[in-house]
């Protein structure tokens, strides 16, 4: 289920963002009767018809194994927080309708419709990330129902629905698909400019990437602190583990990397910001943070995993909100996108990095929440299925998305050589 | 109507449009791999240009079936995630390659040409799904899953691998090819030599549903007789319809009235699918859970349906569009 969840997560983002770019581009091709940035949208259509179609059944694996792999969390889970689910059913439909029509509607709608059709698909595609993470959000901040006698009572969908985690977390996730997309399709296009086709076409096509990127990241940084202060509130165990503080203490410091070490209890190798902890959780130097040993042994989570997944995440996007800034101070100080190649190639890296950050934030939020699936109602174990063979299921379905992956990317290549060498041509005829 | 009630007949609705409108996605998958003659790349062609802008928005009938039903009967669910687990994990295999292999080939083929190994990757994914989706149907008709105390206590291999599951899912792949036939047909009215291809098809797939349906009739009244007592009990009215509806939509096939038989044809599925349904009524999942037993608390149902109302709201205007654009016009035109 992780891996189908990460391997879901980056197409689901992508299913998120590249509407919102193409809708973009071809409203400025549009206004400005640009046939570039038309190009682009089309292109960026023809890519998005597959990748969508991917995220599409990885996300029907993902609403399968919720049963197939975890009967027992949605036995007891299905009536409270299934509304989010079916809400975001909606949102997919919406989503998968509109994109017919602007997928196949490029010769057969007028431009402005086909440019409207394009705007309920990014609408919809931000509608269902936040409906999802609202169901992920109830997972670490349960309510909307009574337990007695361990029977269900008094629930209410709704209260469920918009738990204390659903503000923070479902906008700091809207906000990091942003992020994502904007620097994988920078990225992208900085490999293309790398490889000397420095053309209009790449120059916009990274812009726009970067542009979204840019606002995004100081986004996600702001909505991200946010989050973080609030797990320091509801969810004390996974704070601390996100931190590595094992000891519960008054003026904690910060701690930056190094790795948690149980069997001595602190964080080794790290660097130390005096009381920094006990600032940014509650704005007060003195404040005290409680540590992981103030938990029962079997209540917590792994802090070498969380600690290092949080320092990865804040770090990596620390460094990406920096590249955003440099890229912009360069296009304004050269009134164009510099020629230098390292910064192109820092571009470059961005995209992967901004990946790996964004799944090292679910890394935290959901190795953070162990061993809770439900945080403080149902442990993970008890929620697994019985069935047998799961060694093999797993083993089939990580050949499955490993061969998807490959034919996924060898067929966007190949888009791409194909669109080149038509442009050539059309170049040529002109 | 009680709200549970209301609930499972929704849902039951939307398993309904699955079938006749993703069945016939899965047929095109069949008529694909079994594309053969002077015209197979054209009939290759024509199921892709018929699929193409509509088949995600049909897939999604399943996935709001199954958020529907983990929200509003989640006992049910997850017993039948459960009890179900090897088919209908077999089956989301088949619809996770299905899609997969169609996008490739779908958007890839201006890049890479006709890519042979996802095409039949296409076509067997494209049998695999509707077949076991079929046996994980016959299963719950059959009564064989046994639930007690919210635990499943049948096995995992019970109801989905008897004689009569694997008929019911041959059925289920026979029915899908007839509808993407007879849909077929009306998606080539523009050429006649391509539209007499799929009525051939549309004939054959109708002669070997009839015989299936009739195999089926008999193992169910010789082995199955929870099946055939609901299906002469309260699924008797619509169970007669299906005998009189079926020659409608095969003289529809036969005399080249194509509008005529893809309706008919949609028809006959949802006349089989309504009349198991009648049959077990008031059961979710014979003989353990009823659709009371097996509800959600009243507050989820009724937020559930105020949801699926003002989702229904935006979908079926936009459903409506995107048929319009690509369904009524001249399909030769894009």
């Amino acid at each position: 289920m992780g891996m189908s969840l990460g391997f879901h997560i980056v197409f689901a983002v992508l299913g998120v963002g590249i509407p919102l770019l193409m809708a973009i581009a071809e409203g400025i091709g549009l206004w400005r009767r640009d046939q570039i940035w038309m190009q682009l949208a089309r292109r960026w259509s023809a890519a998005f018809g597959i990748l969508f179609a991917i995220g599409a059944v990885s996300g029907t694996v993902l609403s399968f194994e919720l049963g197939l792999l975890w009967p027992g969390f949605m036995a007891f889970s299905g009536s409270i927080v299934g509304l989010p689910f079916s809400a975001e059913g909606f949102a997919f439909f919406l989503e998968a309708i509109f994109l017919g029509l602007y997928l196949y509607g490029w010769n057969r709608l007028r431009p402005v419709h086909h440019w409207l059709a394009g705007l309920p698909v990014a609408a919809s595609g931000a509608a269902s990330s936040i409906f999802v993470v609202m169901a992920n959000s109830w997972m670490n901040t349960p309510s909307g129902f009574k337990l007695t006698d361990g029977r269900l009572t008094s629930v209410d969908p709704i209260a469920a629905a918009l738990n204390p985690s659903t503000p923070t977390e479902t906008i700091h996730m809207l906000v990091s698909a942003y992020v994502v997309t904007g620097f994988v399709v920078a990225s992208v296009y900085a490999v293309g400019l790398l490889r000397g086709r420095n053309d209009a076409f790449h120059r916009r096509a990274m812009m726009l990437g970067m542009a979204i990127a840019a606002v995004a990241i100081l986004l996600a940084g702001i909505t991200g602190d946010n989050s973080a202060r609030f797990v320091y509130g509801a969810q004390p165990a996974k704070f601390a583990a996100m931190e590595g503080l094992y000891a519960t203490t008054r003026g904690a410091p910060l701690h930056l990397g190094g790795i948690p070490s149980d069997s001595q209890h602190r964080v080794l190798f790290a660097i130390e910001v005096p009381y920094g902890l006990s600032l940014l959780a509650a704005f007060d130097p003195n404040a005290e943070i409680r540590g992981l040993d103030s938990f029962p042994a079997d209540q917590r989570p792994n802090p070498v995993l969380v600690h290092l997944s949080f320092d990865t995440m804040v770090g990596l996007g620390t460094g990406l909100g920096l590249l955003a800034l440099v890229f912009w101070l360069s296009v304004l100080r050269f009134r164009r996108i510099s020629s230098s190649r390292w910064l192109l190639w820092l571009v470059v890296i961005g995209g992967p990095a901004a990946v790996i950050t964004m799944e090292a934030g679910w890394f935290v939020t959901e190795f953070g929440r162990q061993p809770w699936i439900v945080y403080g109602i149902i442990r993970t174990t008890a929620a697994a299925t019985s069935a047998p063979g799961l060694g093999i299921l797993f083993a089939v379905f990580l050949a499955i998305y490993i061969a998807l992956a490959v034919t996924l990317s060898r067929l966007l290549l190949l888009l791409a050589r194909h669109n080149r060498e038509q442009r050539v041509a059309q170049e040529s005829e002109a | 109507m009680t709200q549970a009630g209301a609930a499972a007949a929704l849902l039951w609705l939307s398993l309904t449009a699955y079938a006749v409108l993703g069945g016939a996605d899965f047929g095109g998958g069949v008529w694909d791999i079994f594309a053969f003659g002077p015209r197979a790349h054209a009939q290759r062609q024509a199921v892709a240009r018929a699929m193409g802008p509509v088949w995600e928005a049909n897939h999604v009938w399943l996935i709001f079936m199954i958020t529907g039903l983990f929200t509003t009967f989640p006992i049910a669910f997850s017993s039948l995630s459960v009890a179900l687990y090897v088919p209908m994990t077999i089956a989301l295999l088949g619809i996770v390659m299905r899609g997969a292999a169609f996008a490739f080939r779908a958007h890839g083929q201006e890049a890479v040409g006709p890519f042979s190994t996802w095409g039949i990757v296409f076509g067997g994914s494209s049998i695999i799904a509707p077949f076991f989706l079929g046996t994980a149907a016959a299963a719950v008709a059959s009564g064989d899953i046994r639930i007690a105390g919210g635990q499943v206590v049948s096995g995992f291999g019970t109801g989905w691998s008897t004689p009569f599951a694997v008929v019911v899912g041959l059925l289920g792949v026979s029915l899908c090819a007839y509808l993407a036939a007879s849909y077929l047909m009306v998606e080539t009215e523009d050429n006649p030599q391509l539209q007499s291809d799929f009525r051939r098809r549309a004939l054959a797939a109708s002669a070997v549903s009839g015989v299936l349906a009739m195999l089926g009739l008999l193992l169910a009244y010789a082995q199955v007789p929870r099946v055939w007592s609901e299906l002469t009990g309260n699924g008797l009215p619509l169970l007669l319809l299906a005998l009189i509806n079926g020659p409608i939509a095969l003289w529809g096939v036969w005399r080249i009235r194509p509008r005529i038989a893809r309706y008919a044809v949609a028809a006959q599925v949802a006349l089989v699918l309504w009349a198991w349904a009648a049959g077990q009524w008031p059961y979710l999942v014979p003989p353990d859970l009823t659709i009371s037993t097996a509800a959600a608390p009243a507050a989820t149902l009724q937020a559930w349906l105020v949801v699926i109302g003002v989702g229904m709201a935006f979908v079926i205007p936009s459903l409506a569009v995107l048929f319009w654009v690509f369904k009524a016009r001249n399909p030769a035109a894009g």
